[in-house]
């Protein structure tokens, strides 16, 4: 029997017209920090994305289950034994200067554009052989070996499309067009006042018919962090995306009056909260002393204390929103007799540790201060280092500390996400990102490396059970929170959190209750 | 003594500034544990548990723990980094005073060099730059602080020095740094003294700026620390930040009483009308 892998809809717009919209309206959503560039093939950090998804498309979109769902591409197939991909594009689609959008565009965009500039797909294209195009509206993806998490790539931050007719022969990064981003997308650039807002409106040729329903969207630049909770309180903004404020307001304000929230709209990040433990010197370069570690530590207390309840207590590497997580792990619940046991089956001498907190504000702050107390209290003695934003990033990059706290996003697969952090091959100075804790095992690696390019779903989903069971054991890393970032918005506004990666293309599809 | 007994002021200030010594003389016996610790549920307000007298801040530890352990911190700050910037302050002013000239004229311009800088902004920069800890941070107050002093002492030093008991002493044969440090500087210490308890009320109210502004050594629980640290949910406990502003007020405020009290008894000549 021959497996093909089909999937085809209509029209997500016509699924999901159970409930009539009505049209017209603004959005003002919170941008925090303003974003360096709108051009989100150059820069892909959290805030370009916010706004830029919006501009710019990618071949799918994926629902809150990361399902692939269908974006510029409304079918695609792939091949028994996943080496070719096969797209059919959506036809009569414009680009916002009225140029159509066709397969040659998607091939320069993966195979020419991002291949340059977007470190983290140039990974993923490391498995393609080749990108063609037979005709205008179908693009083929042949890859050299098989890899499960290649149908997770095709996402407006990871895969954005880019204007072949603008950007060919071109040098990128300073073609004058950047600064007016020309997308796909149901909303076109307005207008930019540096330090106040950025300024969308309708695009009146979108493909999809009526949609999209608003007519502009405000992304409000407001540096403060309380004073964007009285921007959403007294009305100037109707959206805070999640992280736009501290946790102590977000519990204020969801409890006000016509105001809903949601945690949706992260699974594709799944923004996993760790701290790196330096397993080449000092006492976190024991494992007794790690495990104590994680024992010592009262995860739920911050769950609760901390971030408001939010978020669920990390089992291991792979995050419960992401695929081929497994729960088959030791599980470090909170036991502070347990983590004297192991120190002193370690033979903790008392030499000092110090904490590197995240320098992003004052719920991390508290969450160093949380760990320290519980690692004073089973005995460790600890020294909490303050920096700012540069010294962070030096420190990691130098592995000038032993405990350092950050969280990464996983992008909807273990392969694209998470063994990065792990893998021996990924242990390199200069980034806060790689395998910064000097974690290496060989066993493990090999794994790692069967499991990215392994068909088979089930054996994919093996391996990756062996792996989370026997990491686990080792504490290369503290793992700490599957954070949720709740988006908070006010309750006419509907449908904007609809996929997994949330407000960052979800105005596609809001709309305004009158 | 008596003339600064007389002044009401003055005695509520040192009555204040007596309290607050006791409390972080006695802090490690009102409160065993770590003010770090945490206790109790989170966002208690005072009174609210048995003690838990100020309440419990947004990690459920002791706020009057904190507060009591603040103090130290505070006078700690305070004194250390005043008697630095004295030390830098009285001998520079006293030389520049004292032989005029090119010394003067150095000493001055290096001098003005650090009074154009804003004291608080150069306070930042160095606490940022040696990365925040007890001693940096108090040898930061204590730089940004000398200039003032060393200003006062020159004119001082400078009025002094025509005197007729300056010119006996130098028909005696006494040496330029005997004249200077034996006969000048004692008779200027009055207003060095008021000036040093306003400087250590100043030096806490910096401190506690650089805290809040999370400068702070992250090791230590200090007042500036703790309002900073509940700025963030000051919509909701008003109380967190409330209580240990109360704490630097109170704590400023004596100070700047004694010094007042100081003054009027160290200069009974200037003392004010109507009192």
């Amino acid at each position: 029997m021959k497996k093909l892998i089909t999937a085809t809809f209509v029209s997500l717009g016509l699924a999901a017209a159970a409930q009539a919209q009505d049209a017209g309206g603004r959005l003002d959503i919170v941008v925090q920090p303003e974003p360096p560039s709108l051009m989100l093939g150059l820069v892909s950090n959290g805030p370009t994305q916010l706004v830029a998804g919006d501009i710019y498309e990618s071949l799918l979109r994926y629902d809150t289950d990361l399902n692939p769902q269908p974006s510029l591409a409304k079918s695609w197939e792939i091949s028994e034994g996943g080496l070719t991909y096969t797209f059919h594009l959506r036809d009569g689609v414009k680009w916002h200067d009225g140029a159509p959008f066709t397969a040659a565009d998607v091939v320069f965009s993966a195979d020419v554009f991002l291949r340059k500039t977007h470190a983290r797909l140039r990974v993923s294209l490391e498995h393609v052989d080749s990108i063609t195009a037979p005709d205008d509206l179908t693009v083929v993806f042949q890859l050299k070996e098989p890899f499960g998490p290649f149908i997770g790539v095709f996402e407006a931050g990871t895969m954005p499309m880019v204007p072949e007719h603008i950007y060919k022969d071109t040098d990128f990064a300073n073609n004058p067009a950047n600064n007016t981003p020309i997308g796909t997308g149901p909303f076109k650039f307005d207008k930019w006042e540096k330090g106040s807002y950025i300024h969308l409106v309708k695009n009146e040729d979108y493909y999809l018919d009526g949609q999209p329903y608003l007519d502009e969207i405000y992304y409000r630049v407001i540096p403060d962090a309380a004073a964007r909770a009285v921007a959403f309180e007294n009305g100037d903004v109707n959206v805070l995306p999640g992280g736009s404020i501290e946790n102590w307001d977000v519990a204020r304000l969801i409890k006000m009056d016509n105001v809903c929230s949601t945690g949706k709209g992260w699974e594709y990040f799944a923004p996993h909260a760790l701290a790196w433990l330096n397993n080449r010197e000092g006492p976190t370069s024991h494992k007794e002393f790690r495990q104590a570690l994680m024992y010592a530590i009262d995860r739920e207390f911050v769950k609760d204390v901390i971030w408001n309840g939010y978020g669920t207590v990390a089992t291991g590497p792979i995050s419960s929103r992401t695929k081929f997580y497994s729960d088959d792990v030791n599980h470090y619940d909170y036991n502070p007799d347990k983590a004297r046991a192991l120190l002193k089956q370690m033979g903790y001498d008392g030499t000092p540790v110090r904490i590197l907190p995240l320098p992003y504000g004052e719920t991390w702050k508290r969450w160093g201060e949380a760990m320290k107390q519980n690692l004073e209290e089973v005995g460790v003695s600890v020294d909490m280092v303050a920096s700012d934003v540069a010294g962070w990033n030096q420190k990691l990059g130098d592995w000038d500390y032993d405990i350092a706290f950050t969280y990464m996003y996983q992008y909807g697969d273990p392969a694209l996400g998470v063994a990065r952090n792990y893998l021996a091959s990924n242990i390199a100075k200069g980034s806060p990102w790689n395998n910064v804790e000097g974690y290496a095992n060989p066993e493990l690696d090999a794994k790692w490396a069967a499991a990215a390019i392994e068909p088979d779903v089930a054996k994919r989903q093996t391996l990756y059970d062996e792996i989370q069971s026997e990491i686990v054991e080792d504490v290369p890393v503290a793992w700490l929170l599957e954070i949720e970032f709740p988006t908070i918005y006010r309750c006419d506004v509907k449908d904007l959190v609809t996929t997994a990666i949330g407000v960052n293309d979800g105005a596609r599809d809001a709309w305004i209750e009158k | 003594m008596t003339r600064f007994a007389r002044n009401r002021g003055a005695l509520l200030g040192l009555l204040i500034l007596i309290c607050v010594v006791l409390l972080a003389v006695f802090a490690p016996l009102l409160f065993p544990d770590s003010p770090w610790k945490m206790v109790q549920r989170p966002f208690l307000p005072p009174l609210a548990v048995e003690g838990m007298p100020l309440g419990t801040d947004t990690l459920g530890r002791n706020v009057a723990a904190g507060l009591v352990y603040g103090a130290r911190v505070s006078l700690i700050v305070g004194l250390v980094s005043t008697a630095v910037a004295l030390l830098i302050g009285i001998p520079l002013g006293a030389l520049a005073g004292f032989y005029g000239g090119w010394i003067d004229e150095g000493a001055m311009r290096f001098t003005e060099f650090f009074q154009t800088i804003p004291s608080f902004a150069l306070a930042i920069v160095l606490v940022a730059i040696l990365e925040p800890h007890l001693t940096s941070i108090t040898l930061a107050i204590a730089i940004v602080s000398w200039p003032p002093v060393a200003r006062l002492v020159r004119a001082e030093v400078l009025s002094l020095r025509r005197r007729e008991f300056v010119d006996a002493a130098r028909l005696a044969g006494l040496s330029n740094m005997r004249i200077l440090f034996g006969h000048i500087l004692p008779n200027a210490m009055s207003p060095i003294i008021v000036m040093a308890s306003l400087m250590v009320a100043t030096a806490i109210l910096l401190e506690s700026s650089l805290s809040f502004l999370g400068l702070g050594d992250p090791n230590i629980m200090s007042w500036g620390y703790m309002i900073g640290a509940a700025r963030t949910v000051i919509r909701t406990a008003w109380w967190l930040s409330f209580i240990p502003g109360v704490a630097i007020l109170l704590t400023v405020l004596a100070l700047n009483l004694i010094g007042e009290g100081l003054n009027d008894a160290l200069n009974p000549r200037l003392a004010r009308k109507g009192r």
